[in-house]
């Protein structure tokens, strides 16, 4: 046999070629616009209501967050039990999902009994009842889990935070309460889904096994309504310029501190996007990343750390997030804000600047793998009026980005000034 | 169906290889057959310590995931109680770096100080965040000692306690390394859009010549059968008290596990399960409520968790789930319920196979059970299942001599 040289890697190529299967837009009867992607070898389908009903359009909190998680509790023809049954009795799963700014209803199902279970989707989405009896049950399990999340310093941390970053008042930063739970009424989510769950402003999201009879069927039930488009409103709310001292809150007992450390920033449409995408993927965006190499790696202080930026349909964010040893909370501090000095100050090497693009490029290609993955990322830039064009301009940008622009968005978006810290724990 | 092919080295590795056209990512995984069951007890959480360390550089590659990284893929791996496993998934025209790295640290890793102490503190921050500081976090910590008598699954695959982790030396690392890591103790599978043939080769290439060893028989301390009810009642500072209750059942290769699996569907799989709509919805009892098997490869745990509702006592909580096991082992499952719980594992099946990943896992998995065709077997194993066979085998472990209790009170 030939002897292999172990120390030296085997040839590798840069992914050139991301291939993203068709998005094909139709429309039911009534106007309703469907998007559909087909690919994979399963014979099962997915399809997603997305309603414009998340946090961002309540006037109270948990508003949007209940309604949702009420929809599946009754409709005017069947109770709560039923259907369940009606759903599991398939083997299919229909789910909610509330977020900041959508909420949604997803439903998996194998194609051969799509038919059987989309009367019953037909009434989840189009007349839940909202009874009192099943929202006095919701409320009482649900902030029973919010008392135990209030528990976790990851989560006090992550809600300070938002609170910090966006002010108390605006939708993505307004505190949740124990005592909101009980001064939510009926009425509130009755009005919420009045105005918030019609199929004008819902977009309808199917992939899998699908093709045009898929649609036909969902024309049947989705298509002969009759729709109002009528986008529900939002208050435009500025976000207040607050000071930036670091807020701490202390938890005696705690073995952990959870640090959040973060700002504002640029959403999808916003022409740094990509770079900032980039540039954050060096800082703290995988396992490779800076922090990590330091934090963990280097220090052992945290079992994992990482950054990432969220861009919302109003304001974006980014964030550096972890839970550290509450005996190494300072040094860990002290070890993150170097790494945000040092990236703000020295030019990325041409090596890591070239790791960090086949990385991204790869991760890319693999989450186009599949319809259902495809499906995410078409909704993910669908909301902003983006197509795939954007993954596009993505790969262009990762592949010709400079070292030197890097530099420059970090030295105007990460400067220490802007960033708000939260500690919760053990300083 | 999972189509595969299956050859072996000289060395006594297994390579499996699934082609699925439909991806241009390719899943590179490798199981080692060791587990924290194969445990000192003095020296818990060593596997998974171990695994750590099998990221810090091995022989002639100083860094694991740079390259990788480098070439557009990512990794991860896990420790249970029954195996380690590590994963990679990387773009098909570069498959071959994953041989490269994953064949250099079969063959050794570099063993340096440094990688242990700082993984060292980097398990100890994992052992604090999982289990220590989270409410209910090491309930598992409590429960598996009271389950188990001599079954090395007493210990949870992080450890018994941090200082069998700040014990661990160089010797014993290199020790674990020459015992369990080799070629004849390890599955390979590769999936994706790959040919057999190019697997065979590049499987020769990089791993035949790690050298195979000897593998110490597992000869693993059996539980007696359990004849009393166990309790334990522990106060924490949370806000819901809590309820878990653990039932000894078989182990993975019998029959009576696919049974047992639709048995806990039945009682809670979904918002139309027993538990839910009795315990949580009708009676109000619980915020929340789950049954579950264990799934490990030796006799494993049925295990019933539960929130109290606000106000509920112990006593009243406990006594309707025992009233709903007593229905379930007086009266049969009617085949709807029955037919319910089979069309989920159909439909779950079915959607698991989206993902290539996923699909090397299971094989690999199946593989080192015995027989990587066993996951196509599966689906008919549960199909088979009876409405007796739910009865009989509730009637076998859901008894209070055969349970294990914890309950984890609030601090007044």
């Amino acid at each position: 046999m030939t002897e292999i040289n172990r120390k030296e890697a085997p040839a590798f190529k840069q992914v050139n070629n991301i291939e993203f299967l068709a998005v094909t837009k139709t429309h039911l009867d009534n106007g309703i616009e469907v998007n559909y992607i087909n690919g994979g070898s399963q014979e099962i389908i997915k399809i997603d209501f997305i309603f414009k009903a998340g946090n961002l359009f309540q006037n109270k909190v948990l508003v949007a967050s209940s309604t949702n998680g009420l929809l599946k509790e009754g409709t005017e023809n069947y109770s709560a039990q039923e259907i369940s049954e009606g759903i599991d009795n398939y083997g299919a799963f229909l789910e909610v999902e509330n977020t900041y700014d959508t909420a949604s209803l997803t439903l998996y199902t194998l194609n051969k009994h799509l038919n059987s279970v989309l009367p019953i989707v037909k009434e989840v989405v189009l007349s839940p009842q909202l009874s009192e009896k099943e929202f006095n049950i919701y409320k009482k399990n649900a902030s029973e889990r919010f008392k135990t999340s209030l528990e976790k310093v990851s989560f006090v941390a992550r809600s300070t935070f938002m609170s910090a970053i966006f002010g108390e008042d605006h939708p993505y930063g307004k505190p949740v309460q124990l005592d909101d739970y009980s001064n939510l009424s009926i009425d509130d989510l009755t009005a919420f889904y009045n105005n918030n769950y019609n199929l004008g402003n819902c977009n309808i999201l199917v992939s899998g096994n699908v093709n045009k009879e898929h649609i036909d069927t969902l024309n049947t039930f989705f298509g002969q309504e009759d729709t109002v488009k009528k986008t529900p409103s939002i208050q435009h709310l500025t976000i207040p310029e607050t000071d930036n001292s670091p807020i701490y809150i202390e938890k005696e007992k705690a073995l952990q501190s959870a640090i959040r450390i973060g700002r504002t920033f640029p959403i999808k449409t916003h022409k740094d996007y990509f770079g900032l995408e980039i540039l954050n993927t060096v800082l703290g965006g995988y396992f490779g990343s800076r922090l990590m190499k330091n934090i963990r790696e280097d220090k052992g202080y945290t079992y994992g750390i990482g950054s990432g930026i969220l861009s919302l349909k109003e304001a974006g964010y980014f964030f550096i997030s972890t839970e550290v040893g509450s005996d190494v909370t300072k040094a860990a501090l002290t070890e993150i804000y170097k790494e945000i000095e040092t990236i703000r100050t020295v030019e990325i090497t041409e090596e890591e600047l070239e790791l960090v693009k086949n990385y991204l490029l790869g991760q890319l290609l693999s989450s186009c793998d599949g319809p259902f993955n495809m499906a995410s990322l078409f909704d993910n830039v669908h909301e902003y009026g983006l197509d795939y064009d954007f993954y596009n301009d993505y790969i262009k940008t990762i592949k010709e980005i400079s070292a030197k622009t890097l530099l420059e968005l970090a030295v105007k978006y990460l400067q220490k000034s802007d960033l708000k810290e939260v500690v919760v724990g053990k300083l | 169906m999972i189509h595969f092919d299956k050859f072996t080295l000289e060395n006594g590795l297994k390579v499996i290889v699934h082609q699925d056209k439909s991806t241009p990512i390719v899943a590179f995984n490798i199981v080692y057959d060791v587990g924290a069951r194969d445990e000192d007890e003095k020296q818990t959480g060593f596997a998974h310590l171990f695994e750590h360390l099998m990221f810090g550089g091995s022989i002639n590659i100083p860094d694991f995931d740079t390259p990788l990284q480098k070439v557009g893929g990512s990794n991860n791996a896990f420790t249970s109680n029954d195996m380690t496993n590590y994963y990679m998934t990387l773009p098909k025209d570069n498959l071959e770096t994953a041989f490269w790295l994953e064949s250099d640290r079969m063959l050794s890793l570099a063993f340096t100080d440094k990688s242990l102490e700082v993984q060292r503190s980097v398990v100890i921050e994992e052992f604090k965040q999982n289990y220590l500081n989270q409410p209910y976090g090491d309930v598992w910590l409590l429960l598996r000692p009271l389950a188990y008598e001599n079954h090395p699954y007493r210990w949870a695959t992080i450890g018994k306690e941090i200082s069998h982790i700040e014990d661990a030396t160089m010797e014993d690392v290199k020790a674990f390394f020459k015992k369990h890591y080799l070629p004849n103790n390890a599955i390979l599978t590769v999936a994706g859009n790959i040919e057999l043939e190019e697997i065979k080769a590049l499987s020769k290439k990089w791993f035949e010549s790690i050298p195979s060893g000897t593998i110490t028989e597992r000869k693993l301390p059996k539980d007696p059968q359990q004849t009393e009810e166990k309790r334990l009642r522990v106060e924490r500072d949370v806000p819901t008290n809590a309820i878990y209750k653990a039932y000894k059942m078989c182990n993975k290769q019998h029959q009576d596990y696919f049974i047992s699996d639709l048995l806990s569907d039945v009682l809670s799989l979904g918002k139309s399960s027993r538990f839910h709509i009795s315990l949580i919805k009708e009676q109000k009892l619980f915020s929340d409520i789950n049954a579950f098997i264990s799934g490990s490869f030796d006799e494993g745990l049925f295990t019933i968790t539960g929130k109290l509702a606000d106000n509920v006592s112990f006593e009243k909580a406990e006594e309707a789930i025992l009233k709903e096991i007593e229905k379930i082992k007086s009266e049969l499952v009617n085949k709807a319920e029955l037919t319910k719980v089979k069309n989920k594992i159909e439909s779950t099946t079915e959607f698991a196979e989206t993902s290539v990943l996923n699909k090397a896992m299971n094989l690999s998995f199946a593989e080192l059970l015995g027989d990587a065709n066993a996951v196509n077997l599966e689906v008919e194993h549960y199909q088979k299942v009876t409405s007796e066979d739910l009865k009989r085998v509730a009637n076998d472990i859901l008894i209070e001599t055969n349970c294990s209790t914890l309950i984890y009170a609030k601090t007044k």
